[in-house]
């Protein structure tokens, strides 16, 4: 456990994972609040205690207590060669849609996820926008090119 | 067809689309306990939380029921948001909610923008509370800089966002009367916003969008005269509210469309996320403000409005009364308002007064740079929430040592609340899903993003 500007924060690996979040909503933290996912191609550097090796993908999850009025957060090591975490939906069923979204914008997958589709991006996407490899793109613009009518 | 299925189909060229697997299945491919889930919830709460299986008719035949698309061009969607309901007569059993047709890639846009143009980008999301997005912006930036803003910036914050919710919880009763047929609730309650934008355009010179609270403080000192009109603002609000009071909270055809409709369990609602008027509508008491408050809210007195039924009505009167509550903690807020810096005099992280850009190298040195090249921001990451009008806000902040964000990440609560429709749905009528809807009060910029 570390803490990250006064927060709670807690790693795991995807085998570690589902069992960590199973004791922690047994310790009281009933809701899932948020489930996002982060590349970090682009910055391997980060600052990770010992003993968790760093790996390109992260899900990170904020549970909350509403008893105890406490947050904690759950940060997942994913591997880029297989980006694959157990749902939770079995735990926290508002986590449908958020796992949606981070599969949908950034390719992890969830086993286990009732119905895990695109939800942002139309069907027919390729890739996956957030990743750090996925550019923003350009429109072309028109009138840069265009002759001058006089 | 499930996911995988369609991706490859598409990927070896064999269909040109794949739109099966955001849509709802039909009931021949839906597996059995799929279907359990769906109908005791799309539902989608895990078994252990679903409904007693008994309660469903599972014997209906595909050829029995009808699927119906409500939107998204649907005036009463609020946007652009898509439900598909399979329908027996007029009982809804299954609903799915679509999103997505108001997708902009936000996220990744903010990952382009400095911290100083953040802002923005994020106002842009709940366009309806944009001072709330700036807000939780401007505090995660602030928490990975560990610089504290002074006490008059986070005042005048706390001033803006409470009017913000009034103005938020306004076109809230303006929509919900126009979705249940009352239509003059719309011309009144738009009325009454009208009083509370005009003043932020005096403060911020823009009714929506306003790029107001950025990190460091706000961009400008509140107007001469702010007390009066906001003192005005809060004379006007009460005995308009009664007003409602008298043309909604009492009239039959209105309770009868709300009251019952559309409701949710407290267990439910924590199972799925939902935060805000739909939480404390099950009768849960949490608000952020209080329970684990940020800014100086712990220095103020006011009551969490907290409903019993879940319903629909609940989820009107607790916006209404939290509309007082607002207008309680506004008076507060102008009696307590300090003098002072309106923003950090911290040059490297908030621009130097255009004055002294005539006067001063530095000052012409630190400006360029903090409109060019932006602020670095040390490696770090931080959750921040607050309460919106809709629930938690969260803002999930990502720094890699840059003037930009490494990812920015918004929770935004209607994204969430959104997943609530389906049971709120269940067993009622197709009628009332258009006064369910509205009560959830979704904003399709938010959840979209």
């Amino acid at each position: 456990m570390t803490t990250s500007h006064g927060q709670r924060v807690l790693h795991a690996t995807p085998e570690s994972y589902l069992g960590l979040v199973s004791e922690l909503r047994a310790e009281g933290f009933d809701m899932c609040v948020d489930l996002c996912a982060v590349d970090y191609l682009a910055h391997p550097g980060r600052s990770l205690p010992d003993g968790i090796a760093a790996e390109r993908f992260e899900v990170v999850v904020d549970l909350l207590s509403l008893q105890q009025r406490k947050r904690v957060r759950v940060r997942v090591q994913v591997p880029e060669s297989d980006p694959r975490v157990t749902s939770l939906f079995g735990l926290y069923p508002g986590t449908e849609a958020m796992e949606r979204e981070a599969f949908d914008l950034l390719g992890v997958r969830f086993d286990g996820h009732p119905d895990l589709s695109r939800i942002l991006m139309p069907e027919d996407w390729e890739g996956h926008p957030l990743r750090k490899d996925y550019s923003v793109g350009r429109v072309p613009v028109q009138f840069k090119a265009a002759r001058s009518t006089r | 067809m499930s996911s995988t299925e369609g991706e490859d189909l598409v990927q070896t060229g064999l269909i040109e689309t794949f739109e099966g697997t955001q849509e709802m299945d039909d009931r021949a491919s839906t597996s059995g306990t799929e279907l359990l889930r769906q109908q005791g919830a799309v539902l989608r709460l895990s078994e252990g939380i679903s409904v007693d299986p008994g309660a469903f008719n599972t014997e209906i035949t595909e050829d029995e029921t009808m699927i119906l698309n409500l939107g998204p061009q649907h005036p009463s969607t609020h946007g652009v948001l898509r439900l598909m309901m399979e329908l027996d007569g007029e009982t809804v059993l299954r609903t799915k909610p679509i999103v997505g047709y108001l997708h902009t890639g936000m996220e990744k846009t903010g990952e382009e923008l400095t911290y100083l143009q953040g802002p923005t980008n994020v106002t842009r999301m709940d366009y309806l509370a944009p001072l709330f997005n700036e807000c939780v912006f401007s505090m995660a930036v602030e928490q990975l800089l560990e610089i504290e803003v002074p006490p008059r910036a986070t005042w005048i914050r706390m001033l803006m966002c409470e009017l913000n919710r009034i103005s938020s919880h306004l076109l809230f009763m303006a929509t919900n009367g126009l979705d249940v047929a009352a239509l003059s609730m719309m011309l009144y309650a738009w009325r009454e916003r009208e009083m509370v934008l005009s003043f932020m355009e005096k403060v911020t010179g823009l009714r929506m969008n306003h790029n107001y609270i950025r990190p460091g403080g706000v961009a400008a000192d509140l107007p001469d005269g702010w007390r009066d009109d906001v003192l005005a603002i809060c004379d006007l609000i009460p005995p308009r509210l009664d007003e409602y009071d008298d043309l909604l909270t009492g009239q039959p055809v209105f309770l009868q469309r709300t009251e019952g409709v559309g409701t949710i369990s407290g267990e439910e609602a924590i199972a799925l996320g939902a935060t805000g008027p739909i939480l404390r509508s099950s009768g849960v008491a949490w608000d952020l403000r209080r329970d684990m408050p940020y800014q100086f809210y712990d220095q103020l007195e006011f009551d969490v409005i907290v409903g019993k039924y879940g319903d629909a009505f609940d989820r009107y009167s607790i916006r209404l009364n939290e509309m007082r509550e607002s207008v309680r903690i506004v008076r507060q807020i102008v009696e307590l308002m300090p003098q002072g810096d309106y923003r950090l005099q911290d040059k490297k992280v908030t621009p130097p007064p255009r004055a002294r850009i005539d006067q001063s190298m530095e000052a012409l040195i630190h400006h360029f740079k903090i409109f060019t090249e932006g602020f670095k921001v040390p490696e770090g990451e931080v959750y921040v929430a607050i309460e919106s009008p809709r629930g938690e806000l969260g803002c999930y902040l990502v720094s890699n040592g840059t003037a930009k964000p490494y990812r920015l990440h918004i929770r935004d609560p209607s994204f969430v609340n959104i997943q609530a429709l389906p049971p709120m749905m269940r067993g009622g009528l197709v009628a009332d899903a258009v006064a369910i809807i509205s009560s959830v009060d979704p904003v399709m910029g938010g959840v979209d993003r």
